[in-house]
């Protein structure tokens, strides 16, 4: 960008302009919850003139069928986030770190794997997870209509991501170290543990990070291989609300919307400073 | 402890690392690996470590062998030259990492290390994280997370580099005073043959994963085995000239083109012995001076020489001359005042030259 005070100018007038539709699209989203109707951001009563505030758009609030979906959603997240994170932490070290047979094809495997779009493999998932709903005793909390089985697709459709997210960031750590924690006597999980493990937790939050936000999400999965209320998570639920038979309520459905952001708002307002130190703060020191 | 290699190797599917290395260390001893970046040098001490396992070659710590032995069990201390802290601990937090390890009681963990760290002169800065500390205090708690553990055998791979010049002379006679105290063996890897000189009792020179010589520093330099030697070691390396050694009246003189010098008696029958038609003659830029009054000519060791170079080195001058169309380095006192285009002549200090066979480049003096 240009120097001086021009050039800030036109930078902050570029960065205001582009934000301005995101910004209406979320005021729009919120008047709206509020309202019976809406025209343009205003709010519309029954007469056509400015009005008409109401807060039965958020009466689902009642409902536990929406307490289920939000537990739903956040079990999954959260499970995403343990499996996922344990998986890449170990996965990543050892490929980073480790020389073995087929480690080349399975970095290669698992890039080709990522580039398949979920909607793909849709019909063997449901195979497999019919599959494992017939093993004794887990099966039901592992198998087809399972909140269990759903964050397992998950877990595994965000792994590859995962895998080479913490292989980059274990690469950049220097072998020295490890070396030397294994010469002051530190064996290899202990080594992983307490050496490697906390050089690498900017890319441990980010990944979690990531990974909570598409578990928060999740929708093509969960709508799959879920059926009905009880196992449908927060944009599950959200679909149900538009039927093919009855009139949307958009006011209803701008109100679940909003109410399935929260927590992640209240998620970025308190991890705010991490994400921006992410990238900062890699690998300084040594 | 005394340490010893018997044909250690080292080879990733084609690259050498480090090839039949064989030499033994005596307990207490200070050693150094020298040779270029890329010699081998790392690699073997990674081996002597246990971080590397040997493709060949057996390690031996007091008579037993060790190539089996987990690093952690090997009762040794590491410095790397990028000081490898853990950076999330601190100061304290790394020199007692190996001691909590071994699950040592915590108000002796707090006396070591505070012993330590005052050794080191670290002793105030225990708190300090790791990224706080300079160069010279981080490379000091990496010594300290060494010591601590009292090892039997320490081990450095060119823990100096990345110090400042200053710094590196001070920390130079620091970790000699250190190790001679204690007593602990040392292999100190470095490329810089000034610090592996005034360091070591003894010095093994690789190159190409080949250990070249292994010697006191003095024999290295007055008595090379080979030519990589005699250039590798001795600052600024020594002249090398293809000559044929002729008698004549019962004179031997190295020829070669324009250069014809008179030879001592001893090393030139030594010399001629070998039977070569040619010869690779070593000279040192330091034996080489200029005539003046205070050096008068030398017959029959005297050229007249173009200085084409003049690099000032603060009380010497590094003179790059050329006698006709062979180039030599010359090292001589500031105040000759020497300058670039001047025609001088050089006497030649013949007392400590050296011959190299050019096809084995072995000495054919010293073997
Ligand atoms: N882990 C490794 N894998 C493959 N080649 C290596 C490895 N480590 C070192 N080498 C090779 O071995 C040779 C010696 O390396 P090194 O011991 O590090 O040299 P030095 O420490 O003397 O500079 C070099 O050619 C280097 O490329
Ligand atoms: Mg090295």
């Amino acid at each position: 960008m240009g120097s001086g005070k021009t050039g800030r100018f036109f930078s902050y007038a570029f960065l205001t302009l582009s934000i301005v539709p995101i910004l209406v699209g979320y005021t729009w989203l919120v008047i709206a919850t509020v309202s019976t109707r809406t025209r343009g951001l205003l709010p519309i009563n029954a007469e056509g003139g400015i009005g008409g505030l109401t807060l039965g758009n958020w009466s689902f609030v009642f409902e536990s069928a929406i307490w289920s979906a939000m537990l739903n959603s956040l079990l999954i997240a959260v499970a995403m986030v343990i499996g996922v994170g344990i998986a890449s932490t170990s996965g990543g070290y050892a490929l980073s770190r480790f020389k073995f047979p087929g480690r080349k094809g399975f970095l290669t495997g698992t890039l080709v794997l990522h580039a398949f779009k979920a909607e793909m493999l849709l019909i063997a998932i449901f195979f497999v997870l019919r599959w494992l709903g017939e093993i004794p005793l887990i099966g039901p909390y592992i198998g087809f209509n399972s909140v269990g089985g759903v964050a397992l697709v998950m877990v595994a459709l965000e792994l590859p991501l995962g895998i080479w997210l913490m292989k980059g960031f274990f690469d950049n750590i220097s072998w020295d170290m490890e070396r030397a924690a294994m010469i002051d006597g530190a064996g290899r999980f202990r080594v992983w543990w307490q050496i490697m493990l906390p050089q690498v937790r900017p890319g441990i939050a980010a990944l979690a990070l990531f990974t909570f936000i598409a578990g928060w999400n999740a929708y093509l999965v969960p709508f799959t291989f879920t059926i009905g209320t009880k196992v449908a998570n927060m944009p599950v639920y959200l679909n149900q609300l538009i039927s093919d038979t009855a009139p949307v309520n958009w006011n209803q459905v701008a109100a679940v919307g909003l109410f399935q952001m929260i927590p992640l708002i209240i998620f970025f307002i308190f991890t705010q400073e991490l994400l921006l130190n992410i990238y900062a703060g890699g690998s300084k020191g040594t | 402890m005394r340490v010893e290699l018997e044909n250690l190797s080292k080879a990733w599917d084609g690259v050498v690392g480090a090839d039949r290395i064989t030499l033994d260390i005596a307990d207490g001893e200070f050693v150094a690996f020298l040779g270029p970046s890329g010699c081998g040098k790392t690699t073997t001490l990674l081996m002597v470590a246990g971080i590397y396992k040997p493709s060949g070659g057996t390690i031996k710590f007091d008579g037993h062998v060790v190539n089996e032995v987990a690093p952690k069990d090997r009762g040794i201390g590491m410095v790397f030259q990028s000081y490898a802290l853990y950076p999330h601990m601190t100061v304290f937090g790394n020199i007692s990492y190996p001691l909590r390890i071994q699950k040592v009681n915590k108000t002796e963990i707090k006396e070591r290390v505070q012993k330590v760290a005052d050794m080191m002169g670290i002793g105030d800065l225990l708190d300090r994280k790791i990224v706080q500390l300079s160069g010279g205090q981080q490379q000091r708690v990496s010594l300290g997370r060494a010591l601590v553990k009292e090892p039997q055998l320490l081990l450095f791979d060119e823990p100096l580099s990345n110090l400042d010049a200053r710094l590196r002379l001070t920390m130079r006679g620091e970790i000699k005073r250190l190790q001679e105290e204690m007593g602990i063996t040392a292999i100190y890897v470095t490329h810089d043959q000034v610090e592996a000189m005034t360091m070591a009792d003894r010095i093994a020179v690789m190159s190409g994963g080949v250990l070249q010589a292994y010697d006191v520093p003095t024999d290295l330099y007055e008595h090379p085995k080979t030519q990589f030697v005699a250039g590798f070691v001795g600052n600024p390396p020594m002249n090398f000239f293809d000559v044929e050694i002729v008698a004549m009246d019962g004179e031997f003189r190295a020829k070669s083109g324009s250069i014809d010098l008179a030879l001592p008696r001893d090393r030139a029958e030594k010399a001629a012995a070998a039977g070569k038609d040619k010869l690779i003659m070593g000279v040192r830029p330091e034996d080489i001076y200029l005539v003046d009054d205070a050096e008068p000519a030398a017959p029959g060791r005297t050229l007249t020489a173009a200085i084409e170079v003049v690099e000032p080195l603060g009380r010497e001058d590094l003179l790059g001359v050329t006698v006709n169309d062979v180039e030599m380095r010359v090292l001589v006192d500031k105040t000759k005042g020497a300058a670039v285009g001047d025609n001088v002549d050089l006497v030649f200090d013949m007392s400590s030259v050296q011959f190299f066979d050019p096809e084995t480049e072995q000495s054919v003096l010293w073997t």
